[in-house]
């Protein structure tokens, strides 16, 4: 029995191997991202001027800001990292930087431009 | 200037995270399903851990003082898991899909006596009660030593060294069992 045991886990090994995740899971997992940071822009649209005049209204949009901030950051950090890991070698970093700078822009735009 | 700093520390810490998410999503996804035994509960499983780990990931880095951060996400991934159970009240209903093994190409010969043998394991596995199946998971589908398993299963180590050593034996018995049913038919 317990020489067989190094076998076994052998066997054990190959039974369970690690599980490659579907491709479309990263992308799903970038759009539940977005779409904290949409929800807590459009938390900020609704509150109206009038409301910040209390300032007992302040912590809840300013709660939705961070949330959206933090989510916007990291959702463009995913997607650099993805571009990096398809793109490759040292003539796309400059490319990617760039790209990376717009995608910041673009998501600071989303978070902050229609109010 | 202090502004500056917060958010230049912010962007480190989701720099981290997207590290920690880019290293360990194929280890979250495997748990998850073979936890679950399904890829779309996986997926649900693994969409959930991360975003639960998003949350509260810059706790989760200040108290793990440097230690990897691997234990804390299937943790999670975890509790989830017995959460979504006992949701249903139920464990998995269905088979681990078979198309797992059928990830790598095979000829005819060996993909009979293998899935055969690994179908048995894999059997033996769901007999397993809970916290020796999910040892056994995280050994050797995520390759995880004794200390990591240690600390997602909140045990101590020398508690965890024990419980995958008894889980070995005790699967060992039950595909040995399942062999000799099989050889007497």
């Amino acid at each position: 029995m317990s020489e067989a045991l190094p076998n076994f886990e052998g066997l054990l090994r190959e039974a369970l191997a690690p599980v490659e995740p579907p491709e479309d899971l990263a992308e799903r997992l970038e759009s539940t991202l977005q779409s904290i940071t949409e929800m807590a822009a459009d938390e900020l649209q609704e509150w109206e001027l009038s409301a910040m005049r209390d300032p007992r209204n302040w912590a809840r949009p300013a709660a939705a800001l961070v949330v959206g901030s933090t989510a916007g950051v990291a959702l463009v950090l995913l997607r650099a990292r993805h571009r990096s890991s398809t793109s490759g070698g040292a003539a796309g970093v400059r490319n990617m930087a760039e790209r990376s700078l717009r995608d910041l822009g673009g998501e600071a735009r989303k978070l902050l431009g229609d109010r | 200037m202090d502004e500056q700093v917060k958010q230049k520390s912010k962007a480190q810490l989701d720099a981290e995270f997207s590290d920690l998410y880019r290293a360990h999503l194929r280890d979250v996804y495997s748990y998850a399903y073979y936890r679950v035994g399904n890829h779309h509960d996986a997926e649900d499983l693994t969409e959930q851990t991360f975003l639960q780990a998003y949350r509260h990931f810059e706790r989760a880095q200040l108290q793990s003082r440097g230690r990897p951060l691997r234990p804390w996400l299937i943790r999670i991934a975890h509790n989830l898991a017995a959460n979504l159970y006992r949701d249903r009240s139920r464990k998995p209903a269905t088979p681990i899909d078979e198309s797992t093994m059928l990830t790598a190409p095979h000829t005819t010969e060996q993909l009979v006596e293998g899935r055969d043998e690994l179908s048995r394991v894999l059997d033996g596995v769901r007999l397993l009660p809970d916290d020796r199946r999910e040892a056994l998971i995280m050994r050797f589908a995520l390759g995880m030593d004794n200390r990591e398993i240690a600390r997602a299963l909140g045990r101590s180590d020398g508690a965890t060294k024990v419980l995958i050593h008894r889980a070995v034996k005790q699967l060992e018995g039950l595909v040995n069992s399942a062999d000799e049913e099989d050889s007497d038919e």
